[in-house]
């Protein structure tokens, strides 16, 4: 029943994001500067994470392929696809939901328990649309980018792993990457990062919104943001790729 | 004027508002006493709509704010300025932007004539050379000056004070009676302040609603309050030995 009760209230507060915005200058200001926030600030982990996975696929696979038949482009072919299908924009946004998510909760969370939305509200205002819409469309906007920077990036590590390690010749990893490129998979990558943000923003949103009590109810909805987002984002991830790829 | 009439209200079953009725004037400083529990906040929070009533309706001069709804309460709400116990100013904005978001949300004017407008509500409150600083960096009676200058900058027609003392010593306090009580009468706002702080309930009590177990126990004023036979009154107000010694 609670999960039910907690769906229902999940749309309804959808629901109260999309009214007329007060002032449109004022949510455009905030959309530049969530996406400072959400984008900008997250590039340095980003690019770390990044790196060092598109360098450990690389090296994985030249250990898996054990057969001599099997051609060491290969390699390249299957780092560059791994990264585009679903490291970047799975795992990446997994990494986003538990760093932008916890802070979008923990900041919503304190608002409410602070009665900072309580006065948004006494003016007037529209206080899930004020807080949560700039929030939502710089996610959706500037994490295809973040994404594209970490494919981008991925690959280019696993060219230093191989350049490092040995392990293949670097010539025959660049033929790899170049290998039968299907520029859908991009497609679908971005595809799945635009469902992926918006529901780490919607659902840490929420979880902030609807805090109540103290500093320990705020931790505990920052917790529940990342948990439900996490796993939103891998029932998705299927559900994206079953509709798409199937 | 705010009437409230027959308000009930209830969580999960329990009643913690029945059937309160009252008159808060404008021009007057509108005091809501009662114990801890006693369903004072609640009553505050059916007024300005952060709580919705079960039965009984809030009227804002004879509009009926209970029958509207988001957006029918909006012209309602531009004409109500709140002091919450916590100050509640947004953490990340100068003293400067807090005093200015209203009005950048919810009027017209130009930059400078917000800034003339914050510069203005700043100096009332006591505090010309704080633009730049944040909550974080200023002290709680400070916080309560710039919650008040925020709640003012709109020019409001009813001004609600939640326990504004509350975490202040009793200097500051009287500090922000007395700021309350100004305003009050500049601007004849309707001011209706929670409190249980005695010191406030004997210097600006000028229309008291005693709330007691959730109903309308007792009413009137300042003077009436040491004639009252009320016993439940009595015991709340003469429970120090400060106030037993007054009414002596």
């Amino acid at each position: 029943m609670n999960i039910f009760s907690q769906l229902g209230r999940y749309w309804i507060f959808m629901a109260t994001l999309f009214s007329k915005p007060e002032k449109a200058s004022v949510y455009r200001k905030r959309v530049m500067e969530e996406m400072e926030s959400i984008g900008v600030s997250s590039l340095g982990i980003v690019t770390l994470i990044s790196v060092f996975m598109g360098a450990v696929i690389t090296i994985q696979t030249v250990y898996n392929l054990v057969s001599p038949l099997v051609p060491l482009y290969v390699v390249g072919l299957v780092a560059r696809d791994t990264m585009i299908i679903e490291f970047s924009p799975t795992i990446i946004m997994l990494v986003l939901a538990g760093k932008v998510g916890s802070s979008i909760a923990s900041e919503i969370g304190t608002m409410r328990v602070t009665e900072q939305i309580d006065a948004l509200e006494i003016m007037g205002i529209n206080s899930s649309g004020y807080l949560v819409v700039p929030k939502m469309i710089a996610a959706i906007f500037i994490t295809p980018f973040l994404v594209l920077i970490s494919m981008f990036v991925g690959i280019a590590g696993g060219w230093l792993a191989a350049l490092a390690s040995g392990v293949i010749p670097p010539v025959d990893y660049i033929k790899g990457i170049q290998y039968e490129f299907l520029p859908f998979n991009v497609t679908f990558a971005m595809i799945k990062t635009v469902v992926f943000a918006f529901l780490i923003t919607s659902i840490s949103s929420f979880q902030g919104f609807y805090t109540q009590g103290g500093s320990l109810e705020v931790g505990q909805s920052s917790t529940k943001a990342v948990v439900y987002s996490s796993v939103m984002i891998l029932i998705f991830d299927y559900v994206i790729t079953q509709l798409i790829l199937a | 004027m705010i009437e409230v009439k027959n308000v009930t209200k209830g969580f999960n079953g329990k009643k913690i508002l029945e059937n309160v009725s009252h008159k808060f004037e404008r021009g007057k400083v509108n005091l809501i006493i009662g114990a801890s529990g006693s369903g004072k906040t609640v009553l505050v929070k059916c007024m300005v709509g952060l709580v919705e009533v079960d039965a009984g309706r809030i009227e804002y001069d004879e509009r009926n704010f209970s029958e509207m709804d988001f957006q029918t309460r909006k012209p309602i709400r531009r004409e109500i300025g709140m002091l919450f116990q916590g100050s509640a100013l947004f953490d990340s904005m100068t003293v400067e932007q807090n005093v200015m978001f209203p009005l950048k949300m919810l009027s017209n004017m130009s930059y400078s004539e917000r800034a003339d407008r914050v510069n203005f509500c700043l100096q009332r409150v006591n505090l010309p050379n704080s633009h730049k600083l944040f909550p974080s960096e200023i002290s709680g009676g400070m916080k309560k000056r710039v919650a008040i200058a925020r709640a003012i900058a709109m020019n409001p027609k009813y001004l609600y004070c939640d326990e504004p003392n509350s975490g202040l010593d009793p200097k500051t306090s009287i500090v922000i009676d007395e700021l309350i009580m100004e305003i009050t009468e500049e601007y004849q706002t309707c001011t209706v302040i929670n409190t249980h702080d005695m010191n406030s309930v004997m210097t600006m009590g000028e229309n008291i609603l005693f709330i007691h177990q959730g109903k309308k126990w007792w009413s009137g004023t300042t003077a009436q309050i040491f004639k009252s036979d009320n016993e439940e009154l009595d015991e709340f107000i003469f429970a120090s030995k400060i106030m037993q010694n007054l009414r002596k």
